[in-house]
């Protein structure tokens, strides 16, 4: 199972000390925690990306190739891309240029955003988010897999005899998550291609997670990549330690109630009663996180958050020290103790994608597309 | 078959005249649909019970309270509607504002909704005609022509439950003439049926992926 940090870059004060960071010391924050998650033993640190303050990830492969060059085995990975808004064609160029640099060491979680600004100020409408993200993801996958693209869509400019450059290392394309909150259409795409699905997990209560990744399981089954038990799942989770809970809960009560999502509402008590954020003791994080494949099944990757709402750098590299050493080795422990053999640990990696062959269903536009039409034409039978 | 109408009512005190005109409403719509055969059920939402989950509904983008997820589901699974607010500053309250701003935008599509006003002073009346019923057009809902102001003259007259009694009757009638899509010998174009839902739950039956690449796979 692979445990590690997400990031959503953003630049706040912080409310303790008043203090506003710049940029530049933002963008480093970002780059001292993923390498101090290689440093403490976790496996994955994606970054967030968003066009508009008070957000500094505004180029995630810059900023992943940066890393990946101060890194061994540290997977890069983002929270979200943006499939709506970026050309598909930059992104199959970039990603896979960021593989060639990092050993493949790269898998990326698609996303639509949702600053309603951010479309018209990329030609797009976010109206149209969701056919978006299908058409300009379809669009990725071919770019990815067929040397030459002929295409013609409704979002962008046709492509005739396009050869999208770099291929994937070693012709095998990164393994892909897609991430939604509420949208049962993205799950349903996760599941169609026999991709990752991830849930936030961060905003919303337990129940409406496990629905959405009940659907995402279910579906994955329906298309036959395998057992609903064997889909891959994602997780994040939000959490802060000290030694003691009430000791979490005075450092950390400032930043939560002038975060910028959910700050000045419910109470921190109110709110980790309602979502999974956990402030505590390392203990109480691990018996939480534990309690989240009792409602998801077992799962493939915990992401946590852990750089946000003004945290000063000493307290979030702190905290990451805390997972890697105290949590960390827990969950891997408890979470195998508790998996079936039937059910994978690690989400694909580019070692297993390598090692299944050029044959392997990854390697096609639509893994699913004859499971489809078989059950379409059965249904028209009956 | 039973009915089921739901009272939303945004009475901030107690006792409260929103409440009061609520449940003359209330009353007048069951003697209304009882006589025409039918039964049915009133359920009371007091919206001042959940100021507090709707602020952080508000705040949060949206999470789901458990009490507030049952009202939304009851609201959109509601056979009619009867929203009782007081005039704020030439206005529906804020709060009475909040739980509507935080239905499905579908929860209410084609439900029959009277609404009703109380206020200090009759010159506020137009509000159920400039703001109350621009509200509920836009969610699609069917208002029915008689709207109920109260002013606090109003509850020594008898203009009042004339008005009361008339707009009950319609919405009897709207509530039980629903769902009749079909005209004598003809199939109803069940299509064109106004769909509802609570947005509280994940889709379960979930658009097959086909149908949303039909028209983005690039080859066709």
């Amino acid at each position: 199972m692979q445990f590690g940090i997400f990031s959503v870059g953003d630049v706040t004060e912080d409310p303790t000390t008043g203090r506003m960071v710049s940029e530049g010391e933002r963008i480093e924050l970002m780059t001292k925690v993923a390498l101090k998650a290689e440093e403490v033993g976790l496996d994955v640190f994606a970054t967030g990306e968003h066009h508009n303050p008070p957000f500094v990830v505004s180029s995630p492969t810059t900023h992943l190739a940066y890393i990946a060059a101060k890194t061994e085995k540290l997977l890069l990975s983002t929270s979200t891309t943006l499939i709506t808004t970026n050309d598909p064609v930059k992104i199959a160029e970039d990603y896979a240029f960021l593989q060639h640099l990092s050993g493949g060491r790269v898998d990326l979680m698609m996303g639509r955003g949702n600053t309603g600004p951010v479309y018209p100020w990329f030609g797009k409408d976010i109206r149209d988010g969701i056919k978006l993200a299908v058409e300009n993801y379809h669009l990725l996958r071919k770019l990815w897999r067929e040397p030459q693209v002929n295409w013609q869509g409704q979002f962008r400019t046709p492509l005739q005899g396009y050869t999208s450059t770099p291929a994937p290392l070693d012709g095998t394309p990164p393994f892909v998550w897609h991430g939604s909150i509420r949208s049962s259409e993205i799950a349903e795409q996760a599941a169609y291609y026999g991709d990752g699905f991830f849930h936030n997990h961060i905003f919303w209560n337990k129940e409406h997670t496990e629905a959405m990744v009940r659907l995402y399981r279910r579906r994955f089954e329906h298309y036959g990549h395998g057992a609903a038990d064997q889909a891959y799942v994602g997780l994040g989770g939000q959490v802060f330690m000290a030694s003691t809970e009430a000791e979490a809960k005075r450092v950390y009560r400032p930043y939560f109630d002038n975060a910028p999502v959910y700050g000045h509402g419910p109470s921190l008590e109110d709110y980790s009663e309602m979502t999974p954020l956990t402030v505590g003791t390392p203990e109480q994080v691990i018996e939480r996180t534990l309690g989240f494949a009792d409602y998801v099944g077992d799962y493939q990757r915990q992401l946590f958050l852990a750089d946000h709402a003004g945290l000063p750098e000493s307290l979030v590299l702190e905290q990451v020290e805390m997972l890697g050493t105290e949590v960390v080795p827990v969950l891997r422990q408890e979470f195998e103790r508790r998996r079936p053999a039937h059910v994978p640990s690690d989400p694909p990696t580019h070692a297993s994608l390598v090692a299944a062959g050029p044959d392997a269903p990854h390697h096609l536009v639509e893994p699913a597309r004859a499971r489809a039409e078989e059950l379409a034409a059965a249904k028209v039978d009956a | 078959m039973t009915q089921h109408i739901v009272v939303v009512t945004a009475g901030l005190t107690v006792p409260s005249s929103t409440r009061l005109l609520a449940d003359q409403i209330a009353e007048a719509t069951s003697a209304q649909v009882s006589a025409r055969g039918e039964s049915v059920e009133m359920a009371y939402v007091e919206l001042r019970e959940v100021a507090a989950e709707l602020a952080t509904f508000m705040v949060t983008g949206g999470i789901p309270t458990p009490r507030l997820t049952a009202l939304r589901e009851q609201v959109a699974a509601a056979d009619g509607l009867i929203a009782v607010t007081p005039v704020f500053n030439a206005s529906f309250s804020g709060l009475f504002k909040m739980f509507f701003d935080a239905l499905d935008p579908d929860g209410l599509t084609g439900t029959p909704v009277l609404i009703a006003a109380t206020a200090g002073t009759a010159r506020h009346s137009l509000v159920l005609d400039h703001a109350m019923r621009p509200l509920f057009a836009y969610l699609r809902a069917v208002v029915v022509p008689t709207g109920v102001f109260a002013a606090t003259e109003d509850f020594g007259s008898h203009g009042l439950s004339d008005r009361i009694t008339r707009a009950a009757s319609e919405l009897a009638a709207a509530v039980l003439s629903q769902g009749d899509y079909g005209v004598g010998g003809f199939a109803p174009d069940l299509a064109a049926r106004p769909r509802r839902t609570s947005g509280t739950q994940v889709e379960s039956d979930v658009t097959p992926f086909g149908d949303l690449l039909r028209g983005h796979s690039g080859t066709d």
